[in-house]
């Protein structure tokens, strides 16, 4: 076990690293550096020769990603072009934001979608599973704009309960965001939901039609006891992954709920460096990024491997 | 030494709602009691209902189907109406269940020891203090070696035998009355399954249970059974002693069945059964079977036959049971094609080495070899035109590899494989010219798998017309006609989707597209594994003809000996991807040399009332064949010494192109014979 988390910890580091290569030389490959963002309609001849000087962009490419990607490893992302603060904090304060976000949905939404997923697979076909299994396809299916308007419309200037953007600015304390928190986490929540609770509703189905539940019912398991000791063990598995995928997806900044609602979160930042040419910040949030997917997703597989007998003892055994 | 009626169904019709909301009937008026100490087997093709009605029988139903009439009655009590607090109890114990593939009915997070113990606490005959105990003593009942390791696993990692046991286990777990058999052993090796049925007899002996045995298969059945019911399209059909159904049937169906099994004593072609069964709710107002009877009359097709019982005992659903009798049931005449004159050879593997062992990344940076043992090692065999050749083993012997790398699917690890007078064959597909690809074709197991369920079977027969020959329009269509004809499908089959196909049908889909190319070798993966034994006998004839007519070579792989025999001319038995012996159909199968063929054979079960398979090689798990010596080592029963573990056995040439890899010398290993192929009448006896 520990040789295979080893072994997936320093696949995800490569991963990481040459994920920054690229990331590098994407950026680098763009018209434009962070002195014509600076400088805008001035850059040009000297004084553009000058600030390249001065901020060392004058050096090879291979060097300048080497002080970044160290830099990136010391917690030191540079400064941002646009606003000459340190990015680490700048980054580090939306990067807060944003796992408030995502926690307040996640906290929220895998319960649910557990819950709702379990039900409408244990109940299929019947009116509880087709009436929500319905609402679920729409959940999925309508775009979280359009979510978010309707959900603005009705609770903030019709019944006027939520505000309905967020006012605290991004580097406020924790506690600025509520109420204001509550409509974007709704939107962000029933996404989530939707789809991770069909996966678990077509897993449930699955796994309860498998034979080896079938045999437990004709061993004379009591309903609930098969649900749970034979079942939902192995009908949960697959919703590891599709979980791992919505942290990601959360993580990675939620750009349009974020930009509707005016959270000031990883997203709406990436979208703001992007219009200002803030070169040195969008590298910096699209490493962050990369880093917390394969984070998340190696998370995942090592918590299948741990619950699922025949991956932990397959790969255990085989040297 | 049977007793009072324990299980008795009445007048049961299962049925669903089918797409235009019509109640179409799985099971129709069925009526059949089961006494206590009686073993019944319930045969029949696949979706003839023997499963639904043996789920019936524990007041189970899958989802969707539903009860149309009828009862089923256990000790006095309808299941079917019964509340599921009180079927609990009944369930597992009173009556239990050994499903078909326990591989996938034993659940996949909990040890098997955490299963057994469940079943335990379930029915409450025992103390929770004496539970572990008796899981060992389960275990052990059904001859598990080490009862406390295998405990402690999870399904998985044991082998199709051992889940199979710890299955028959888990239903005596409960001490149940009553135990139900769906196709127990089908899927599992016939070494392993002439182990399982063994034990299953001695079960029913020893314990004095009701037993019903649910199974595609006559031989399984008549291993175990004193009674067989026969289903047909929902229908029993027949209903006798087991002696009399399997010799000499008063049904039409039932003939035709037996006749289109493939015997391994007998070298000829099994009998077709054409034409197939009426889907559920298909089924006219007359008999089931009138479209397929041999002997049907216009009343037949007017008013559907009762279950009327005979003079001689039993119950069959046909008007005419005394002319059923002319029906022959076993076919005489008509043998595979001719062996004898070939032409040149056309195939030669020589020291043909395949390992499946994958570099792993940092073995390819090294550029290290891969480790291990090859799955498919020395292996040469010559084919010459217009000859089939037939690959038997069990399950991991390597035979589909082998098939894999003629079609340059797997490249070789050491070795080559000569062709025509081309010489050595390109590894893979891409380096091979196009003329070679045309001329080698590949048929599968599945062809659920193999066609494109949304190409229309037009599109499917194109594919090779046009990319071999050229063919469009009109004339590619007159060629799709006349390649379907040739594998007695219409034109009209040519805008159908493979899903509109049954299995049998899709096969032949699956065969004309390998002849559209016009092969000159084609490869046969298991075709007829997935048929049933009237459609898989249609099939061998087909290919028969085929052969026939376009002199193709054959490289047929099969794990059913008895398939194997009826068309080829010769036959490697493999082992671990190790040939063991290679001959003449004829001399392999009369006369058993190498100690695995004889295990093989003689494990074989055939439809023959009191037939009993002679028990040899122990069901081992063997995950990879020994590093050297004789592959057969661990389970052999005739073993010389350390010498097969420490050399490789030396061909041994037993005259007539029969060569046999063996330390044991030719003249002990021809005449000190344990086994007789066709006489297998004697105790079995497991080492
Ligand atoms: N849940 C279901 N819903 C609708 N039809 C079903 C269902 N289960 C089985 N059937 C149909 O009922 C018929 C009988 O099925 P059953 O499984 O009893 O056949 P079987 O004789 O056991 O076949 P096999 O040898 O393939 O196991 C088939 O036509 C099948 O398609
Ligand atoms: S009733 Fe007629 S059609 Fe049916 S099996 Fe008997 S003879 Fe054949
Ligand atoms: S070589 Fe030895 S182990 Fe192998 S089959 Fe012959 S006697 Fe048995
Ligand atoms: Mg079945």
């Amino acid at each position: 076990m520990l040789r295979i988390f080893i072994h997936r910890l320093l696949l995800g580091i490569a991963t990481v690293a040459i994920v920054s290569g690229i990331i590098f030389a994407a950026v680098e490959a763009l018209p434009g550096d962070a002195c014509t963002a600076i400088l805008q309609r001035d850059a040009s001849g000297e004084r553009l020769a000058n600030c390249r000087r001065e901020l060392g962009l004058d050096r090879p490419a291979a060097t300048r990603y080497a002080e970044w990607a160290f830099g990136a490893v010391r917690g030191d992302l540079g400064i941002s072009a646009h606003n000459n603060k340190p990015i680490a904090s700048l980054v580090g304060d939306r990067l807060k934001n944003t796992l408030l976000l995502a926690g307040c949905s996640l906290a929220l939404g895998i319960p649910l979608a557990l819950f709702l997923g379990v039900l409408t697979g244990l109940r299929r076909d019947k009116f509880s599973d087709l009436a929500l299994s319905t609402i679920a396809i729409f959940a999925m299916t309508i775009p979280e704009f359009v979510t978010a308007t309707v959900l603005i419309f009705v609770f903030s200037i019709w019944l006027g309960w939520v505000p309905g953007i967020v006012t605290a600015s991004a580097s406020s304390p924790l506690s600025a965001f509520f109420p204001g928190i509550v409509l974007p986490v709704i939107v962000l929540t029933m996404v989530m939901t939707a789809h991770i609770m069909r996966t678990v509703r077509s897993s449930v189905i699955d796994v309860m039609s498998s034979d080896y539940v079938q045999m437990a019912s004709l061993k004379g398991v009591p309903y609930w006891h098969i649900v749970f000791r034979h079942a939902l063990p192995n009908a949960l598995l697959p919703a590891i992954n599709v979980i791992a995928l919505t942290v990601g997806w959360l993580l990675g900044g939620v750009v349009v709920v974020e930009k509707v609602f005016n959270y000031p979160g990883l997203g709406h930042y990436m979208i703001d460096s992007i219009s200002d040419r803030d070169l040195p910040v969008v590298q910096a949030i699209a490493l962050i990024v990369a880093a917390a997917y394969v984070g998340v997703n190696l998370a995942a597989d090592l918590l299948a491997m741990a619950f699922n007998p025949r991956l932990r003892t397959l790969k255990a055994r085989s040297p | 030494m049977t007793g009072d009626v324990l299980i008795e169904v009445q007048n049961l019709s299962i049925g669903f709602t089918g797409r235009s909301g019509k109640l179409l009937p799985v099971l129709r008026n069925i009526d059949l009691g089961v006494r206590r100490g009686e073993t019944v087997g319930i045969v029949g093709e696949s979706g003839s209902g023997k499963s639904t009605l043996a789920l019936a029988m524990m007041g189970y139903l899958k989802h969707g189907l539903r009860v149309i009439s009828g009862q089923s009655v256990f000790d006095g009590r309808d299941l079917l109406t019964m509340p599921s607090r009180e079927l609990q109890r009944i369930r597992g114990g009173k009556i239990a269940l050994i499903p078909q593939n326990s591989g996938q009915s034993l659940s996949p997070n909990l040890r098997v020891g955490a299963q057994l113990t469940e079943a335990l606490a379930l029915h409450g005959k025992l103390a929770p203090s004496a539970f572990s105990a008796r899981v060992i003593q389960l275990l052990q009942q059904v001859r598990l070696p080490d009862p406390e390791v295998i405990a402690s696993r999870y399904p998985h990692e044991l082998s199709g035998g051992q889940q199979q046991r710890v299955a028959i286990a888990m239903a005596l777990a409960g001490e149940p009355e009553a135990l139900l058999l769906d196709e127990p052993t089908t899927g599992l090796d016939v070494t392993t399954q002439a182990h399982i049925l063994e034990l299953l007899s001695d079960i029913a002996v020893r314990f004095d249970k009701a037993m019903i045995y649910v199974s595609h298969d006559l031989g399984a059945i008549a291993r175990v059974c004193s009674r067989v019911v026969v289903m047909y399209a929902g229908e029993i059909v027949l209903d006798g002693d087991a002696t009399t159904v399997l010799t000499n049937p008063g049904h039409p169906y039932a003939r035709g069945l037996l006749a289109s099994i493939p015997r391994r004593g007998n070298p000829d072609l099994p009998m077709a059964l054409e034409g197939r069964p009426p889907p559920p709710g298909g089924a006219g107002p007359g008999c089931s079977f009138v479209d397929r009877c041999a002997i049907a009359e216009a009343p037949c097709r007017a008013e559907r036959p009762g279950l009327q019982p005979l003079l001689a005992g039993g119950r069959v659903r046909c008007r005419l049971p005394e002319r059923a009798e002319s029906i022959p049931t076993k076919r005489d005449g008509k043998p595979a094609s001719a062996g004898g004159s070939f032409g040149e050879p056309l195939v030669r593997l020589s020291n043909l080495a395949i390992s499946y062992a994958r570099q792993s990344l940092v073995d390819q940076l090294l550029g290290r070899k891969p480790q291990g043992v090859p799955t498919v090692d020395r292996v040469n065999i010559e084919i010459r035109q217009g000859e089939v050749i037939g690959l038997v083993g069990e399950s991991g012997s390597g035979k589909s590899t082998i098939l894999k790398a003629v079609a340059g699917l797997v490249g070789p690890a050491s070795g080559e494989i000569a062709y025509d007078k081309s010489g050595a064959l390109p590894a893979t597909v891409e380096q091979r010219r196009p003329e070679q690809l045309r001329e080698i074709q590949l048929i599968f197991q599945n062809p659920d798998e193999s066609l494109n369920p949304r190409h229309t079977i037009g599109q499917i027969l194109a594919q090779p017309l046009q990319l071999y020959f050229g063919l469009s329009g009109g004339a590619l269509r007159e060629r799709s006609i006349a390649i379907l004809e040739r594998v007695r499908l219409g034109a009209h089959y040519l805008d159908r989707l493979p899903s509109q196909l049954s299995g049998g049908e899709k096969q032949r889909v699956a065969i004309a597209r390998a002849f559209a190319a016009e092969p000159k070798l084609l490869l046969c993966d298991e075709v007829t594994s997935a048929l049933d034994v009237s459609v898989q006998a249609a099939v061998l004839d087909l290919l028969d003809q085929l052969r026939r007519d376009n002199g193709t070579t054959y490289i047929f792989v099969a794990h059913d000996l008895a398939v194997v025999r009826a068309l080829s001319d010769r036959v490697a038995v493999l082992y671990q991807g190790r040939l063991c012996e290679i001959g003449p159909a004829a001399a392999v199968y009369s006369r058993p040399c190498h100690p695995y063929t004889e295990a093989l054979l003689g494990a074989v079960l055939e439809p023959e009332p009191g037939a009993r398979p002679i028990l040899m090689a122990e069901d081992n798990m063997e995950l990879s064949p020994p590093a050297k010596g004789c592959p057969f080592q661990r389970r052999c029963h005739r073993k010389v010494g350390s010498i097969c573990e420490s050399t490789t056995p030396p061909q041994r040439d037993a005259g007539a192109e029969h060569v046999i890899h063996c330390h044991i010398p030719i003249g002990e290993l021809t005449s000190a014979q344990t086994v007789s192929a066709l006489g297998n009448a004697g105790r079995p006896h497991v080492q």
